[in-house]
């Protein structure tokens, strides 16, 4: 049991780790533009990408960096995309916000709140036809639940019982606002019902727990069950970019997020388990060494060729 | 040869491409087991069961689904039942279908096939009469095609979904029933792109697409027994546009006219005189555009035919350019 945990707390150490090296290269300048990191909320990811199958499909949003490392996509070419390297895993077309890693089983980043989930049901429609009955995953933010084109997926893959996994990453913040000021009812899970689908509000910062959800969502998903909602609470550490002055903050809202935050409680859990603190320590000293290493190597990439800008627009 | 209508020539592309490609999928509103508000996809839902089916009202999952399962190796072809609706879904279409093969460098790509029709039809309203060609070929990375005959209408669907890019395919209800005409519908297909010279002429170059083509076509006999003697190009592909064969011809008879039922402002007939004039070619007059004017759609006929370009503007208009810059 612990082994797992302390499995975890790598996996989620390596996107933090990562995340931070991001924000690093974005203030010193090889990373540009606009940049939306994750810190806070590894455990969605970590917890839910392991009972994956390669062949299911894996649709997230413009905080994706670290749904495309837990699903396996190197961070080094992560790196180089982001910094507009050739060896990027798009060549520096994706960019931050907007990346693919097809091979990985990672069908996307999308920089259009809540455009991800019916391409989803695309994705798991193709499955129910090319033998391989795949689960979708389509990770979307609070504010997502507010496009029409999530209401559009939930009951187009209900209709047809579609083996979706709706996965919603509930860090309380709509961009810069709160979600409890954009709806009137606050519990986002309790929208499945109207759907006719399974719907779960569950602890976001608990790799454990969202595996185990995740786990059951599949698995109904796999039978023939249809879609379900996870609504995984979560928080951010950070902005909603990298700039955002995070006015909208409460005074000690902060202080009160970083006790609670997942990397945080499964170290205390881990200690008080008995896991000596210089095993926890080297967890993170591994995991920012593998990040430091993949980002000086992408650093030292060739840029993309500005030759190659036209290419891939056409078959 | 089959004796079909623009229709059921659509139809007859769509069993084909159902027959002959197994990863296809027909799906949209009322499609399935009702065979489409025109009739076009009917006896695709009972020939092929779950490959055809009907979808909630609900575009943006109609298109991004398509575009999923693009990506994961089918190829849909979905309808859109009118162009208008294509408007609450665009994000689709514009931002994700688009994209996947640019940002993907060519590992991932989407290719669907959007059939939807447009155009004003007597008593549409305004919300079911545009023409928006326009947008779409305002973004690159999709194809767009305009048929206008049973044959284009067959060869360009079976064109469209063998293509491996996302094509829009805008057909027109007011030539789903018109009359039958011979169409082959086994072998190959016409290429994607080119022209079509429905009339040769030495006066005057007409370059038209969509069902436009009829009253242009109408208007070409009229002015030829005038004296005047245009040559009526289609260009049924707008994306890719066959701009060679448009420069050539209209260097040849020196004047240019360029015909869409399309609002003119920002309409692709500006790019066709745009070509032409950045390539150069030495016109006796300035090239025109015949469009609908830049109001909304009216739903009564007599309002609507007030707007709407037909043969007999198409005549005065042309004939009047003949006439301009004459020595």
């Amino acid at each position: 049991m612990s082994e797992r945990r302390l499995a975890d707390l790598l996996a989620m150490w390596r996107i933090r780790a990562f995340e931070e090296k991001v924000r690093d290269l974005r203030a010193e300048g090889p990373i540009v533009g606009s940049v939306h990191l994750c810190i806070g909320q590894e455990a969605i990811p970590v917890g839910a990408c392991g009972e994956l199958e390669p062949h299911d499909a894996l649709f997230a949003t413009y905080r994706g960096h670290g749904w495309a490392l837990a699903r396996g996509v190197p961070a080094r070419p992560l790196f180089a995309e982001l910094m507009g390297r050739a060896s990027g895993v798009n060549g520096g077309r994706g960019g931050s916000a907007y990346f693919t890693a097809a091979d990985h089983g990672f069908h996307g980043e999308n920089s259009i709140v809540g455009a991800g989930a019916p391409i989803a049901c695309g994705a798991a429609l193709a499955g129910r036809f090319d033998g391989s009955h795949r689960v979708a995953v389509s990770v979307f933010g609070d504010g997502a639940m507010n496009q029409g084109a999530v209401h559009e997926a939930m009951n187009f893959a209900a209709a047809f019982s579609l083996p979706v996994v709706f996965v919603c990453e509930n860090n309380r913040y709509s961009e810069l606002t709160p979600i409890a000021d954009m709806v009137r009812a606050p519990r986002l899970a309790d929208r499945a019902a109207a759907y006719g689908i399974p719907g779960h509000r569950i602890d976001g910062n608990d790799a454990e727990a969202v595996r185990f959800h995740v786990r059951d969502a599949l698995e109904v998903a796999r039978e023939g069950g249809g879609p379900t909602l996870l609504e995984c609470m979560t928080e951010r550490l950070v902005g909603h970019y990298i700039g955002d002055a995070e006015t909208y903050r409460r005074p000690g809202e902060l202080e009160r997020v970083r006790r609670r935050e997942p990397i945080a409680r499964l170290r205390e859990g881990l200690l008080a388990d008995g896991v000596p603190a210089a095993d926890l320590d080297a967890v993170e000293r591994r995991a920012r060494a593998e990040m430091a290493a993949a980002a000086e190597a992408a650093l030292a990439e060739p840029p993309a060729d500005p030759a190659t800008a036209r290419e891939h627009l056409y078959a | 040869m089959r004796d079909l209508t623009y229709g059921e020539a659509v139809n007859a592309a769509l069993h084909r491409l159902m027959e002959e490609l197994p990863e296809t999928l027909v799906y949209g509103e009322d499609v399935g087991v009702p065979g489409g508000v025109f009739g076009v996809t009917r006896g695709l839902r009972k020939q092929y069961g779950e490959r055809a089916f009907d979808t909630p009202i609900s575009e943006s999952a109609i298109l991004g689904s398509a575009v999923g399962a693009a990506m994961m190796g089918r190829r849909p072809i979905v309808e859109i039942m009118w162009a208008d609706f294509s408007l609450v879904a665009l994000d689709q279409i514009v931002n994700q279908a688009a994209n996947v093969r640019y940002v993907s460098g060519g590992r991932l790509t989407a290719p669907l096939t959007i059939r939807t029709q447009q155009g004003n039809a007597p008593g549409a309203c305004a919300q079911h009469s545009q023409c928006l060609e326009a947008l779409f070929l305002h973004v690159p990375g999709l194809r767009v095609c305009m048929p206008s005959t049973p044959q284009d209408a067959y060869d360009l669907l079976v064109t469209a979904v063998h293509c491996d890019d996302p094509v829009l395919v805008v057909e027109n209800r007011t030539l789903y029933f018109g009359r039958k005409e011979p169409v082959r519908t086994d072998g190959p297909v016409q290429p994607m792109g080119g022209a079509r010279t429905r009339r040769a002429g030495s006066d005057v170059t007409v370059v038209t697409w969509g069902a436009m083509t009829h009253q242009v076509l109408e208007a070409a006999e009229a002015l030829a027994r005038e004296g005047v003697d245009a040559e009526v190009l289609e260009t049924p592909w707008l994306n890719p546009f066959d701009t060679e064969t448009v420069i050539e011809s209209a260097g040849r008879t020196g004047r240019l006219a360029v015909v869409h039922e399309a609002n003119v402002t920002g309409g692709f007939g500006a790019e066709v005189v745009a070509r032409v004039a950045g390539a150069g070619v030495p016109l006796a007059a300035p090239p025109i555009r015949i469009g609908t004017p830049d109001v909304r759609m009216p739903a009564a006929p007599v309002l609507a035919q007030a707007l709407v370009p037909d043969a007999a503007r198409v005549i005065e208009e042309v004939k009047r350019l003949t006439k301009a810059g004459a020595p």
